[in-house]
């Protein structure tokens, strides 16, 4: 039974701060996973990751073990990786294809889809164990739905389409897409799996965080500063160099040249960078270069320049995803305990682009997602950093008003910040998150409204 | 410096010893146990690389992703960022001891030679102690006279784990 009831909810979420319990107690949690991360839209994995029947993915929805799986039908399921028969843990490789899964304890084996396909001693069992009861099976999850290739999954039966519930932020993995000179993207290059001892909202925050690399990066910025360039690279250091120094530009710059924008159920992006020589694809690359020619050649020049002219950093989808169109990066949080979180970080290859361009977005996802980055490291930092500080008797309220009363109105019932530095985003995070907790079982339908 | 430069410099001296291959992995391990990284760094080529895969039997750094991937440039930065007086992710510093075994020469080449050898490093910050384990592979070169690491790739036992952040080199 939940310790809170909703009003002691309502009252944990203030337009100007937020209750420090919300990153601390282990009911809250317990709440999040049974009224966010089992009733919204989760993002699952990409149907690249499950291209031929039989193809599995091994990934998490909430702290609930699911499997993504391509059925001999040629449609995607999400099943939970469970055993009908004792519980057992049926898949343990992180991915490949089967043609069947059997559990290794009794050897139940199922379909692809979760059905079940035979029970050994079947003669054995009472006349109740009917081979067609949907209940005896690797269960599936009741909604799957595929945003142009992104699967969602949601562990309630009934609520919002995955449409409905995205909005406008569709259009930020459109862009990923759209980017793709062929039209069609596929996740390679392995994956990053960096942990950190503190709550899973903390990392959605840091993502659109404008005001935070001055400082959590100070030692990457500084030693990347006064890097002699004429040294030896094959590319990898000269990419990663940029984006350290990058990281080093100053506040006047993130408040007149960046935005951020929210949107309903705790979407947001933070970009519109306008100063193309500083990026990591600048304009001036010659492999980029030959990107926009590719591009141009199979899109046409006006729609080449509407998709390069979109130039968002981060975007969240609420509550597990933060992904970075432009460079093709897509981070996947997975809660596991209220003080303890993993992110599994993917690159995106675009199909027609230069070879050299997912090289580039390699090395790219090696200094900001890598587990041993010059860049990440410092951030990974500053979360153990708020979990050890959350559980000081110090302050019980934490601040979210910057740039409050300064939000402006935005198309697509969204608001935007006056510019990047705004916490706009974390108060529209916790509407959402509040619509979630509060709603009831339409908590989400609630948070749009 | 290029690659056959390298090769070149060396070319006149082919006599590797084991024992002397197995003195520069200890002097290389205790440079980074006492954290005088910047005397590690002399130990590199000027167009060394250092790589630390993300996944067993990764075939190159280019393709997928790494837990640490430097070309000579960035491990100068590396270098420097760990020199640095503020460092969020070494406050508190951690210290650490490598042990390094199994030496054996696994190629000779041109100038240079393979040396494969087996690695425990633990780390301690924080109230936290880790453990990591692998096997170095260790491309040297002779320059002037002495031994230089033209390549260095560690492939740690727990490299496709869920890990927290690595900021000491292996």
């Amino acid at each position: 039974m939940p310790e809170y009831s909703d009003t002691q909810l309502r009252r944990m979420v203030q337009p100007d701060r937020v209750h420090k319990h919300l990153y601390t107690d282990p009911a809250i949690f317990d709440l999040e996973m049974e009224r966010i991360f089992g009733r919204g839209w989760i993002y699952v994995g990409h149907e690249s990751q499950v291209r031929k029947p039989g193809d599995f993915f091994a990934t998490r929805m909430g702290t609930k073990p699911v499997l993504l799986t391509r059925h001999s039908d040629g449609r995607v399921y999400v099943i939970h990786n469970q055993c009908a028969h004792r519980g057992a843990q049926v898949v343990a490789e992180e991915s490949g294809n089967a043609p069947e899964f059997r559990c290794c304890y009794h050897g139940w084996s199922y379909h692809t889809d979760g059905r079940i396909k035979n029970i050994p001693l079947r003669h054995a069992y009472p006349q109740r164990l009917d081979m067609s009861d949907p209940k005896l099976a690797m269960v599936q999850v009741p909604r799957v739905q595929s945003h142009r290739g992104f699967v969602f999954a949601s562990l309630a039966a009934t609520g919002p389409s995955l449409e409905q519930f995205l909005g406008h932020i569709a259009t930020s993995l459109d862009d990923m897409i759209d980017r793709a000179p062929d039209g069609e993207i596929e996740i390679a290059g392995g994956v990053f799996k960096h942990r950190y001892n503190a709550n899973w909202k903390v990392y959605l925050e840091n993502l659109l965080d404008a005001a935070h690399p001055l400082f959590v990066h100070h030692s990457s910025i500084e030693a990347s500063k006064v890097q002699d360039d004429t040294v030896t690279s094959d590319g990898t250091g000269e990419i990663a160099i940029r984006q350290m120094r990058q990281n080093g530009a100053s506040y006047g710059f993130w408040e007149s040249q960046v935005g951020i924008w929210a949107y309903p159920n705790g979407h947001a992006y933070i970009g519109d960078y306008h100063d193309d020589a500083k990026l990591v694809a600048a304009m001036n690359d010659p492999v980029f270069r030959e990107y926009i020619a590719a591009l141009e050649a199979k899109k046409g020049k006006a729609e080449a320049k509407r998709i390069l002219e979109l130039r968002r950093w981060n975007s969240n989808v609420y509550p597990n995803v933060s992904f970075m169109s432009q460079f093709q990066q897509f981070r996947v949080v997975h809660p596991l305990s209220v003080n303890s979180t993993v992110v599994y970080t993917y690159c995106f290859r675009l199909k027609g682009a230069p070879e050299q361009m997912f090289r580039n977005t390699v090395a790219f996802a090696n200094v900001v997602n890598g587990t041993g980055s010059l860049v990440l490291t410092d951030d990974l930092e500053t979360y153990d950093r708020l979990g050890n500080g959350l559980a000081s008797g110090g302050t019980e309220w934490l601040e979210i008003s910057r740039g409050a009363g300064t939000d402006l109105a935005d198309a697509h019932d969204g608001r935007r910040g006056k510019n990047s530095t705004s916490e706009v985003y974390l108060r529209n995070m916790f509407e959402a998150w509040l619509g979630y907790m509060t709603g009831g079982e339409s908590g989400l339908a609630a948070a749009a409204e | 410096m290029s690659l056959a430069m390298n090769v070149a410099a060396g070319a006149s001296d082919t006599s590797f010893d084991l024992g002397e291959l197995e003195a520069f992995l200890t002097q290389e391990a205790h440079l980074l146990d006492e954290a005088r990284y910047e005397e590690w760094l002399s130990l590199f080529t000027a167009d060394a690389t250092y790589w630390v895969p993300s996944a067993v039997n990764q075939r190159d750094p280019y393709e997928t992703v790494s837990l640490m991937y430097d070309d000579r440039r960035l491990l100068e930065t590396r270098v420097r960022r760990l020199m640095q007086g503020v460092m969020h992710a070494q406050t508190p510093r951690s210290t650490a001891v490598r042990q390094v075994t199994n030496a054996a020469l696994v190629e000779r080449q041109a100038g240079g030679a393979l040396v494969r050898s087996k690695f425990t490093m633990v780390e301690y910050r924080r109230n936290a102690q880790r453990i990591f384990a692998g096997t170095y592979l260790h491309r040297l070169v002779r320059q002037g006279g002495a031994l230089k690491i033209a390549s260095k790739r560690v492939n740690l036992v727990n490299c496709e784990a869920e890990l927290e952040g690595l900021v000491v080199p292996f």
